[in-house]
């Protein structure tokens, strides 16, 4: 309930907060949201020596899609401004239909998208949102910026390429260049609880010919699980009871689920079928629906 | 001219809450909220392991950290003899452990330092040495010869076992079951599960050496009882022990127990000699103080071929962790388990039963339960639905069948108990109409083909409450009667004081509007005062429902004391005999001649001013109410849900609740507490339990893994009302505060199971999670108990 | 208003603080606090607002919540330095002295309070919920408060209560429910 002492650092720009970083050696931690990090440090789970806190630089909480339909995330972009965005759902539905889902309301007020993915836990809904979608994380360091590739950026559970002296300050998702489609459905026993098995499936339509497909998983493995490769089945076809079964099967065969209090591993996997299953089965009919 | 009952907030009234008006403005004051000048703040230092010696104890680093006052360890609470104390069910439990520890949390150490981030930088730097036993995580394992011996403190304690007790007729029963066409059986768990309120427990401890008096602010809902047990504990003389128990966030039987908490704390205060704040964390809350259930339910059903109930048998094994910690009457090992099956017409019924230590927190609490009355009823509706079942009757009818009929109270149970007023056939019959029983079958082929599978589920029960009566109920030796204190002003304002300890029921505004019931004067004229050792009458604290049938009683009696004494004041007043004068609400007139007539207001300012010769001036008293019988609400709860067997996910698509609670004071503070007792029958079915792994880490020690229902979880509920009033009871009541926690969670279990009868699956255990209920319709297999969590 | 005198936070020897200020109810504070300090702990223990309640200790329930610039957030998962140049409401400044604020009579009106330990969190929720969206149905009050545990009450009468609240304020406003 209490955190242990720390030296606490409030920069004004993004330059101020690296330079801090350098000076720190590894002993800092940065600030966003709060809502990961500071119920790890009530707990005492974390006690870095300093806390690098970034929600008074200016102009880093935004979120706009660009001229080539590429969503840019800003550092400070709280998961609410996600979630009451009037046009996320039409550019990235993906990440709409996560957006709601995400803790609770009253975290998604404090908590960053940015933050979130940083924070890399295993179970995290933004990661896998990101891993469907060819996601990138962009670094800013002493040496200038780079850009992260999701699926090199989280190394471990908690832990990213991220350099001690580096800071996030946005995420990119880019766009589809067909039609975008994408769900996300998230088995939890109640709001704000840790997911027993969630699937965020990405595709990219070209009438209704799946151009581009992608798929993550949260909550069945020690990571989030890439099942880009098992859900390509898709690529060239439509979506159909035949290819909807396949992909469902292939990406339920590389979810690595632990058996625990939330289920077994059998269970777990089963729950990434139907949810990819229902995901895929949803949008096909909205398809036929709009036709 | 006699006022209108409802516009002075009298019986019936919706009257909006006296209470209200402090806790809307945030102007509560809860323990934390309650500062002493000089005040100093304790945390506690709780072991990470389950079962293991102590080898040593460093506490040095702790004495360095700036702004530390005192550090406690069992070695210290020793040499003052306060290592142990007693509990509620003649056992003793450790105060800070010394030899060993019992159950991951159990405290070892305790800070009191200037602020609260500073006692817990310093209980960080304390250096435990442990020697790893092996845990003990249920009673299978206690039972082995093999398993360690946890509690090796107690003389002639050598094995984990804790008692064996026994009610009924075995030879009854047995020619019960040889007459039996058919023997409907079933072994339950009923999971362990915590009340959790809002608020933590916590006390502030404030010793005087100058006037020698211990003042203790305490998250307790019982502060007569606790005063007793400090000054036993804590070898102090009780008259200079006061208790006050502020407002409290929510209790559920969670704050009636003595925590060592409240115990270091007041050493701590009198060795620093300031005040001492203590105020736990939730996981402390959660991983160490009383919980509820964690028991096994077996039973055996013989029956009829045309459905009549010949006989019942239950053995039960109940979990108490490393301490017998329960809060209980005496003569009931168990509780009021033998309640069950009250509500229907049971010739022969022998219950069995043994309790076992394991390497967990101790208790077995009443969690809004009234004595384990809430895994009885839990264990009839589900024997009762197995058994319609088996028989191939159809639920209702079944219980149609056994029921006991509105001619045969009152009625004298199996097991003694003597029920005496109720109309359950109407209930039920309510509860199926607005459920919309009989179409059921149609809506339940409609779902089958958008691939959905439903249910319904009934739970009908009467349980019994206001424990009780003198001759067989106490609690360590103290009798569960209760009181009220009415003091009446001279302008006719009034205060009212009980021994009973509101933690959200309502009492300041309920109990007021028992009084202008019987006295006329408005509620709103009243002020209710509860919780402050030195100023409430003595009573037995508010648990188990017992606060309307037997405070409720109290407040009841000491108004007609107070109104047969305006009585004859107002005879003296209007200048006749007491046989002349009559009453109506708020004024006596003098018969044939309804004009002359004096207010209840007139004669309290005549108590002060003009009493007649021989009657003593005021207008105040107090009763002591020793309730003649528990009082036996009814209820018929009824659920239907939705299944989703791909996921094993099942919604409420709605739930029925009549309930005959008797007479309502408060018809909206009623329906208030029944909707709050629904949400904790659903969230246990549903989800709210407290496991163990294999190496007694438990797996619920906080909100991630203990979960309550939120509002969007959570279903709404349609209340209904019968009223079948109490013959005994002084204004007709029954109590309502735990029935809809008691006959509840039978009700989403029953549904959920009828929604999967057609898997051939008899069983799930709580808490129906979606991996549980999908594993079982997937297998075709019940799912039993909580074995320990595997270690990865 | 401007505090006429620094409220200092008492710091153990050599203990770096930080002075911050911030708007509290309205009323501007200035305050030295260690880094480490909950923003919960700063209002209830430095500035006597006990109305925000602690009920947990993994940001799960939602008793402590205050609303940061008219946004609800949990003030146990905030510390108090960050609050620095942003307006914080708690339920001490709810409504005036004189009148109560329609969620607050809603509360009462419809038994949406047993125990009172969740009240404060969920009326500033729903107090945020109401200025954004004025007309609720059922679902989007349970949805809004769905980070507010409550142990007493089972929710419905909380969501009758902002129902109550909701339209007397549509009313107040002179718009028709």
């Amino acid at each position: 309930m209490y955190p242990n002492r720390f030296d606490y650092e409030s920069p004004k720009s993004v330059e101020e907060a690296i330079a801090i970083l350098d000076r720190s050696g590894g002993e800092a931690k940065v600030l966003s949201g709060g809502q990961s990090l500071i119920p790890m440090l009530k707990l005492r789970f974390a006690a870095p020596a300093m806390i690098v806190d970034i929600n008074n630089i200016p102009g880093l909480d935004y979120h706009h899609v660009d001229d080539e339909g590429n969503l840019h995330i800003g550092a400070l972009c709280r998961h609410v401004d996600l979630e009451e965005s009037a046009t996320l759902a039409d550019t990235h539905p993906t990440l709409a239909a996560a957006a709601g889902l995400v803790s609770d309301p009253i975290v998604r007020t404090r908590g960053t998208f940015v933050g979130s993915v940083c924070h890399a836990d295993p179970q995290g809904d933004w990661q896998a949102t990101m891993l469907a979608q060819d996601g990138y994380v962009v670094a800013q360091g002493p040496n200038g910026r780079r850009n992260i590739d999701m699926r090199d950026f989280v190394l471990g559970p908690f832990v990213t390429a991220l350099a001690y002296n580096e800071v996030a300050v946005e995420a990119v998702i880019p766009g589809a260049n067909g039609t975008p489609r994408g769900g996300y459905l998230k088995l939890e026993r109640r709001v704000g609880d840790f997911a027993t098995a969630s699937v965020a499936v990405s595709l990219d339509l070209d009438g209704d010919v799946i151009r581009k497909a992608g798929c993550a998983l949260a909550g069945v493995g020690g990571r989030t699980i890439d099942a880009n490769e098992a859900i390509s089945c898709l690529v060239g076809k439509t979506l159909t009871e035949d290819s909807i079964d396949q992909a469902s099967d292939a990406v339920a065969a590389v979810a690595e689920p632990r058996t625990d209090h939330r289920g077994s591993d059998a269970y777990k996997r089963h729950i990434v079928q139907t949810f990819v299953k229902r995901i895929l089965t949803n949008l096909a009919q909205t398809e036929q629906k709009a036709a | 001219m006699a006022l209108d009952e409802l516009k002075i907030g009298g019986m019936g009234a919706s009257r909006r809450r006296v209470e209200d008006n402090r806790f809307i403005r945030g102007k509560g004051k809860y323990i934390d909220d309650v500062v002493l000048p000089a005040m100093l703040h304790m945390e506690v230092l709780r072991s990470p392991v389950a079962h293991a010696r102590i080898k040593s104890i460093d506490t040095s680093a702790a004495w360095e950290v700036p702004g530390v006052r005192l550090v406690l360890t069992g070695e210290t609470m020793a040499a003052r003899n306060l290592a142990w104390m007693p509990t509620l069910s003649y056992d003793t439990q450790a105060v800070i452990a010394t030899d060993k520890v019992r159950f991951q949390g159990q405290e070892v150490a305790a800070v009191v330092a200037d602020d609260p981030y500073i006692a817990k930088d310093a209980c960080s730097k304390i250096v435990v040495e442990y020697e790893q036993l092996p845990a003990i995580v249920n009673p299978d394992q206690a039972k082995n010869s093999d398993a360690p011996l946890i509690r090796d403190d107690k003389v002639n304690q050598d094995s984990n076992k804790i008692f064996d007790w026994e009610i009924g007729d075995k030879e009854a029963t047995d020619r019960a079951f040889a007459e039996a066409d058919v023997v409907s059986s079933l072994d339950l768990h009923y999971p362990r599960s915590h009340p959790s309120p809002l608020e933590p427990c916590g006390s502030i401890a404030d010793y005087d050496r100058a006037t020698g008096k211990l003042t203790v602010y305490m998250t307790t809902q019982a502060p007569h009882i606790i005063r007793a047990a400090v000054a036993m504990v804590a070898e102090l003389p009780e008259h200079q022990i006061r208790i006050i128990s502020p407002d409290l966030g929510g209790g559920f039987g969670n704050k009636v127990p003595v925590y060592p908490g409240y115990v270091i704390s007041i050493l701590a205060s009198i060795l620093t000699e300031r005040p001492v704040k203590w105020i736990e964390d939730k996981s402390g809350n959660l991983i160490s103080t009383g919980f509820g259930r964690d028991v096994y339910l077996k039973g055996e059903m013989a029956l009829r071929r045309d459905g009549k109930i010949l006989g019942m048998r239950m053995h039960t094994t109940s979990d108490h962790g490393a301490f017998f910690a329960d809060a209980q009457p005496t003569k009931f090992k168990i509780g009021l388990m033998h309640s069950t099956f009250a509500c229907y017409d049971v010739p022969a019924a022998h219950l069995t039963s043994d309790g076992y230590y394991t390497n967990k927190a101790p208790g077995g609490v009443a969690y809004r339960c009234s004595f384990r009355v809430t895994e009885a009823m839990y264990f009839q509706e589900r024997m009762i639905h197995a058994a319609a079942n088996d028989l191939g009757m159809d639920q209702a009818e079944f219980r149609r069948v056994n029921l006991v009929k509105d001619d045969m109270f009152p009625y004298r149970t199996a097991f003694g108990f003597l029920t005496d007023s109720g109309q359950y056939a109407k209930c039920l019959d309510l509860g199926l109409e607005a459920i919309g029983y009989s179409s059921f079958k149609a809506e339940q082929e409609e779902a089958r083909k958008r691939g959905k599978l439903l249910g319904i589920g009934i739970s009908t029960m009467t349980e019994p409450l206001g424990a009780g009566n003198s001759r067989e109920y106490d609690i360590i030796g103290i009798k569960m009667f209760d009181s009220a204190e009415l003091r009446v002003h001279m302008t006719g304002k009034a205060i009212l004081r009980t021994g009973a300890k509101t933690q959200g029921q309502g009492h300041e505004t309920t109990w007021a509007q028992i009084v202008a019931h019987e006295l006329g004067i408005p509620a709103d004229d009243i002020v209710v005062e509860e919780g402050d050792t030195d100023t409430a009458p003595f009573g037995m604290g508010t648990y188990a429902s017992r606060s309307t049938p037997v405070a409720g009683a109290a407040v009841a009696m000491v108004a007609r004391k107070i109104r047969a004494k305006a009585r004859k004041i107002a005879a003296h007043l209007l200048e006749v005999s007491e046989e002349d004068i009559e009453w109506e609400l708020g004024r006596f007139y003098v018969r044939g001649n309804e004009e002359r007539g004096v207010t209840i207001q007139d004669c309290a300012l005549a108590a002060y001013s003009n009493v007649p010769d021989g009657l003593e001036p005021g207008l105040e008293n107090n009763a002591y109410y020793d309730p003649p019988n528990l009082t036996w609400p009814f209820a018929a709860y009824i659920c239907k849900v939705e299944v989703d067997p791909e996921t094993g996910v099942w919604d409420v698509l709605k739930f029925v609740a009549v309930d005959d609670c008797g007479v309502r004071i408060n018809p909206m503070v009623v329906e208030g507490q029944i909707m709050g007792g629904l949400t904790e029958a659903y969230a246990m079915a549903n989800m709210q339990y407290i496991t163990f792994d294999e190496e007694g880490n438990c797996i619920g020690a906080n909100y991630i893994d203990y979960l309550l229902p939120t509002a969007w979880e959570t279903p709404g509920f349609e209340l209904h009302e019968v009223v079948t009033p109490c013959p005994h009871h002084p204004i007709g009541a029954k109590g309502i505060g735990e029935c809809a926690t008691v006959g509840g969670p039978a009700a989403f279990v029953n549904a959920v199971m009828s929604a999967i009868e057609h898997t051939g699956v008899r069983n799930v255990d709580m808490p129906l999670m979606p991996n549980r209920v999908f594993d079982a319709v997937r297998n075709g297999q019940d799912i039993s108990g909580m074995p320990p969590v595997r270690v990865d | 208003m401007t505090s006429l005198y620094d409220e200092v936070q008492t710091p153990t020897d050599g203990v770096p603080t930080r002075r911050v200020t911030m708007t509290v109810n309205g009323e501007k504070r200035t305050v030295d606090v260690e880094p480490r300090l909950l923003l919960a702990h700063l209002l209830r223990q430095g500035m006597q607002l006990t109305g925000t309640h602690v009920g947990c200790d993994t940001t799960s329930c939602g008793a402590c919540t205050v609303l940061l610039d008219g946004r609800p957030v949990k003030s146990c998962t905030m510390l108090a330095v960050q609050a620095d140049g942003h307006d914080v409401e708690t339920v001490e400044g709810m409504g005036s002295a004189s009148e109560l604020h329609p969620v607050q009579e809603g509360f009462k009106e419809e038994h949406g309070l047993q125990c009172g330990y969740c009240t404060p969190g969920m009326m500033l929720a729903s107090k945020a919920l109401l200025e954004r969206n004025p007309d609720p149905t059922e679902d989007d009050v349970r949805w809004a408060l769905s980070g507010n545990l409550c142990r007493c009450t089972g929710y419905q009468n909380i969501v009758k209560s902002v129902l109550w609240a909701a339209e007397k304020m549509r009313a107040d406003k002179g718009e028709d429910a």
